[in-house]
């Protein structure tokens, strides 16, 4: 369908434009297609069958009577299907399906391929499982002192990974400081819970070639698992993403259902579908761990950062996933968006037998600047410095490095924190109003892009591809995924206002490996920044190419002519030289379609520092946000309402500022469920809530107004000086949040969710240490 | 088991389906039909992202047999639009930014469309009740309580819009 909506007046440009996403009428009417709106002809229903064990040996699995009833096409095991993977080449510990070992409740053990749902599930009781149940591992600081029934066997402790880094000399800046504290801070393990549940669609060709249609933000990897697990050349293997409905990173590496389909649809010589129950889709998780983090600053009396350390433990659950980038993310960004010389982390990546965690939206950086931001608005708070005011004395000074080696240009923080504090009315309310009631700020920032590539290569991180034919219509191919965030509107507006041209008569083909060049994925809000400057790089290329062909024939230089909204004009002459299409005619000359390309990648000097670790982190760019929230608590049951949040971000520059917007509004509201509702609740390894009330996403009725400012630094580097808007401002909020409970009731609460019961308890205790100073005092006299 | 032949009335259309008894309404929307507009987020009754108007109510199709529905009026997100013009309310969504990944949007405009049908002039206190039972995780709401807004100004200019196809 079209982009029939309000577009930017003539000679309007496209970057700032206020334009609908261009797939909005698809969303809309429902026209739109997801993987589960697909099937083919003949197409079969996929099931899995999960452990009931949280640690378990597979003795041995009889599938024969499930193979025996009528409308079973296919039934696969672990023995079948005994490739390891894994998203990162470090992490290869998961199979399709389990081998020798299930590792958590809800691990899968064998698969099904059936004429419809129903045979599906009748076919999965009748497989018989025998297994031996061994001793679970839960709670990640008993885990990581483990010797016996090791969750894997190469990993000692069941420490998957720990990093142990130390930049500048903590002592020293301890030995600086007037006042230090330490704290120990806790979160809760919260998960993507997008709305539409993964579903893959998998189909062989009689020549062999496999074609998987699937809910996933990784097309390009997801295609490459697929090849190394069934074992087949990467060349017959197409992954098309269609529409995705909502991914947060939950999509952002392989899941299971997706190497299954394949894998039973090759069997069953007929297309497979598998899409996951909601309960499924919380088992596959890939969410936020849990994350202790015992944290120690030390700041002057004037306020001035002089060295933080922090030792942080993650509840990585049974595989790797992407946990090794989580725990380094969790150290590399601690530090880097203030000016602190000396930095220590101790971080350890612990495996326990529940479902594995992975990539969420703020990656790895939340739960530590939850605890960082929480924790300097405490020792403002004992300094007598404002919150504000003790941000602007440690900021970054630009152009800069910090000590772990993260390359910084733009830095729109400053501004961030001034229009924050002005819009929020921050100086009137901090400190200022009645009991229950109360106000908190904090900052946080993100990467616009990883500046390493998950599997290392010499390959550009991301290639865009233009056509262009003899009526001016412009086609971008991209392997860019669109996952609501908008990135097929961005790359339209971009190579429209890049070319003169209006939007609509751009159009875009994305995410399709056997059409589009590579593109990495959408993750690590690589894709404005990445995708945008290959489809900027791309439009120069063709712009050049019009223009050289509209100057020869108009006789001057390219360099003398203006191109816009599909015209062009001579210098110094308000009269028509030629339009956009003829130029394209000419430059075409005999030939059908012009074409151009453009690449991304990073560079050198944004690559981050020599040391272990030291590839997770860097990006060519960095977001800002600062934050102000304001809450209201009732002391009588510790519920705690928010009332608004006020929320700054430097995106660099809003290439469409109402996603942007989007974006960031987003963003603080799943802060703010992870703030003060959201947690996966365990039992013995049992998720206990796994459904979306039961989870307690907020409804439009427990959904505060936020007000989304846009800061823009223009950053140097970035497509039209854009950077990332889609992450960055989830871990303010969470702080925000805390310290306005502070300004509210007096309480630091340590720990996330920041439920009633731990405000009341909070309460309590603060009311009986203020009894006992008392009575003391009353001792004294 | 044993499929029944039933009619539903469907978007202004009467449609007829083998299938069986206990049939979910939006499984036969989405498998018998083709009408894969309405969604299905969880298996709970919990997201609302199935919601399609049973004579004009919202109603989750999840929970619903098909055989049951026979003599209503179903409504679903394809029947919104009036050929090639898009409602006020699909409107407000596309230019408000209301549709981030569109999964709960369908669910979204059914509901809003029965509220301004009874209400013309809500306050947002009554937009955000009538939408309570409809999950989004993208939006954090504000830009869809904006689309509703919006299609509200655009039902009282009632301009009529043209949808260029291409």
């Amino acid at each position: 369908m079209s982009q029939p909506l309000s577009f930017p007046a003539a000679g309007a440009s496209p970057i700032g434009a206020r334009i609908p996403m261009v797939d909005s009428v698809d969303k809309v009417t429902g026209a739109g297609k997801y993987a589960d709106d697909m099937t083919l002809p003949g197409t079969l229903a996929g099931k899995i069958l999960h452990s009931p064990h949280a640690h378990a040996r597979l003795r041995s699995i009889d599938t024969s009577a499930a193979e025996r009833l009528p409308g079973v096409y296919a039934v696969l095991t672990g023995q079948q299907t005994p490739v390891k993977y894994g998203i990162l080449p470090i992490g290869h510990d998961e199979t399709i399906f389990a081998v020798d070992k299930a590792l958590y409740i809800g691990d899968n053990v064998a698969g099904v391929a059936a004429e419809s749902e129903a045979v599906a599930e009748a076919a999965l009781r009748l497989i018989r499982v025998d297994y031996e149940i061994l001793p679970a591992h839960f709670d990640p600081e008993k885990s990581m002192l483990a010797e016996q029934n090791l969750i894997h066997e190469d990993r000692l402790h069941n420490i998957e990974k720990e990093y142990h880094h130390h930049f500048g000399d903590v002592e020293a800046g301890f030995a600086a400081a007037d006042y230090i504290r330490e704290d120990r801070f806790e979160c809760a393990e919260v998960t993507h819970a997008a709305l539409e549940p993964n579903s893959t669609l998998a189909k062989f060709d009689p020549d062999g070639t496999l074609t998987v249609w699937s809910s996933t933000q990784v097309p390009y990897y997801l295609m490459k698992a697929l090849a190394a697990t069934l074992q087949m050349p990467e060349e017959k293997v197409r992954v098309v993403k269609p529409l995705v409905g909502g991914g947060f990173g939950g999509k952002s590496e392989v899941i299971p259902l997706e190497l299954a389909a394949a894998a039973l649809a090759r069997k069953a010589g007929r297309p497979v579908k598998i899409t996951y129950t909601r309960e499924e889709v919380f088992l596959a998780h890939r969410g936020r761990p849990r994350q202790i983090v015992e944290l120690k600053t030390g700041v002057t009396r004037e306020g001035k950062l002089t060295a933080v350390e922090a030792r942080i433990i993650q509840d990585g659950g049974a595989y790797c996933g992407y946990g090794v980038v989580t725990i380094l993310y969790s150290g590399q960004l601690l530090n880097a968006m203030y000016d602190i010389p000396n930095v220590k982390f101790d971080g350890y990546r612990v495996l326990t037998n529940k479902p594995a965690c992975g990539a969420m939206r703020g990656h790895g950086t939340v739960n530590t600047r939850f605890a960082f931001e929480l924790q300097l608005n405490r020792m403002a708070a004992v300094l007598g410095i404002d919150p504000v005011e003790i941000r602007r004395r440690n900021l970054l000074k630009p152009p800069c490095m910090t000590v772990n080696g993260l390359r910084v240009l733009s830095y729109g923080y400053p501004e961030c924190l001034q229009k924050v504090a002005e819009k929020s009315g921050w100086k009137d309310k901090h400190g200022k109003l009645p009991y229950g009631k109360g106000v908190g700020m904090a900052g946080s920032h993100y990467v616009s892009g990883a500046a390493n590539p998950i599997i290392r290569s010499q390959m550009p991180h991301t290639t865009v591809k233009l056509s262009i034919d003899g009526t001016g219509t412009v086609t971008i191919f991209s392997g860019a995924s669109e996952i609501g965030q908008g990135s097929d509107t961005m790359q339209v507006q971009i190579v429209a206002a890049e070319l003169g041209i209006p939007v609509e008569r751009v159009h875009i083909v994305a995410a399709d490996t056997a059409l589009t060049p590579v593109d990495l994925g959408s993750y690590s809000s690589r894709v404005t920044f990445m995708a945008g400057n290959a489809a900027l790089e791309a439009a120069r290329e063709a712009r050049r190419k019009i223009l050289d062909a509209a100057a020869e024939k108009i006789g001057t230089s390219p360099e003398q002519l203006i191109l816009e909204n599909g015209r062009i004009f001579c210098i110094n002459d308000a009269r028509l030289a030629l339009t956009f299409d003829e130029a394209v005619r000419l430059a075409l000359g005999s030939g059908e379609k012009l074409m151009a390309t453009g690449t991304y990648a990073p560079p050198e000097d944004a690559q981050g520092g020599k040391f272990k670790g030291a590839g997770v982190g860097p990006s060519p760019a960095y977001s800002y946000s600062a934050q102000v929230a304001e809450v209201t608590v009732d002391t009588e049951t510790g519920e705690v309402r928010v009332d608004r949040i006020t929320a700054a971000h430097d995106c660099g520059k809003a290439i469409n500022p109402i996603n942007v917007e989007g974006q960031v509004i987003g963003s603080v509201w799943m802060g703010l469920g992870q703030a003060v509702q959201e947690e996966m609740l365990w039992e013995n390894g049992r998720l206990m809530n796994a459904g979306l009330l039961e989870y307690r996403s907020a409804s439009t009725l427990e959904s505060p107004p936020i007000d989304p400012i846009i800061v823009e630094s223009n950053d140097p580097e970035g497509p039209f000086g854009a950077k990332e808007a889609g992450e960055g401002s989830l871990a303010a909020t969470i702080p925000a949040v805390a310290h306005a409970i502070f300004d509210a009731v007096g309480v630091w609460i340590n720990s996330l969710p920041i439920t009633p019961e731990k405000i009341l308890k909070a309460l309590e205790e603060k009311k009986k240490s203020e009894v006992r100073s008392y009575e003391s005092e009353l001792r004294r006299k | 088991m044993r499929k029944e032949r039933i009619q539903l009335h469907i978007n202004g259309q009467a449609r007829e389906a083998e299938v069986e008894p206990n049939k979910l309404l939006l499984d036969v929307l989405r498998q018998d039909f083709g009408l894969t507009g309405s969604k299905r987020g969880c298996d709970d009754s919990s997201c609302g992202a199935c919601t399609v108007l049973i004579d004009g109510e919202p109603q989750m199709s999840c929970l619903m047999l098909a055989v049951s529905y026979q003599d209503c009026q179903i409504t679903t997100i394809e029947g919104v639009a009036d050929g090639s013009d898009l409602d006020p309310i699909q409107r407000g969504f596309c230019v408000e930014g209301g549709a981030q990944c569109g999964y709960c949007t369908p669910g979204m405009i059914l509901t809003a469309q029965h509220l301004l049908a009874r209400n013309p002039e809500p306050t947002d206190q009554e937009i955000r009740e009538a939408l309570s039972g409809n999950l989004c995780r993208c939006t954090g709401y504000m830009q869809i309580l904006s689309s509703v807004r919006k299609a509200i100004e655009l039902l009282r200019e009632r301009q009529p819009v043209e949808v260029q196809q291409r």
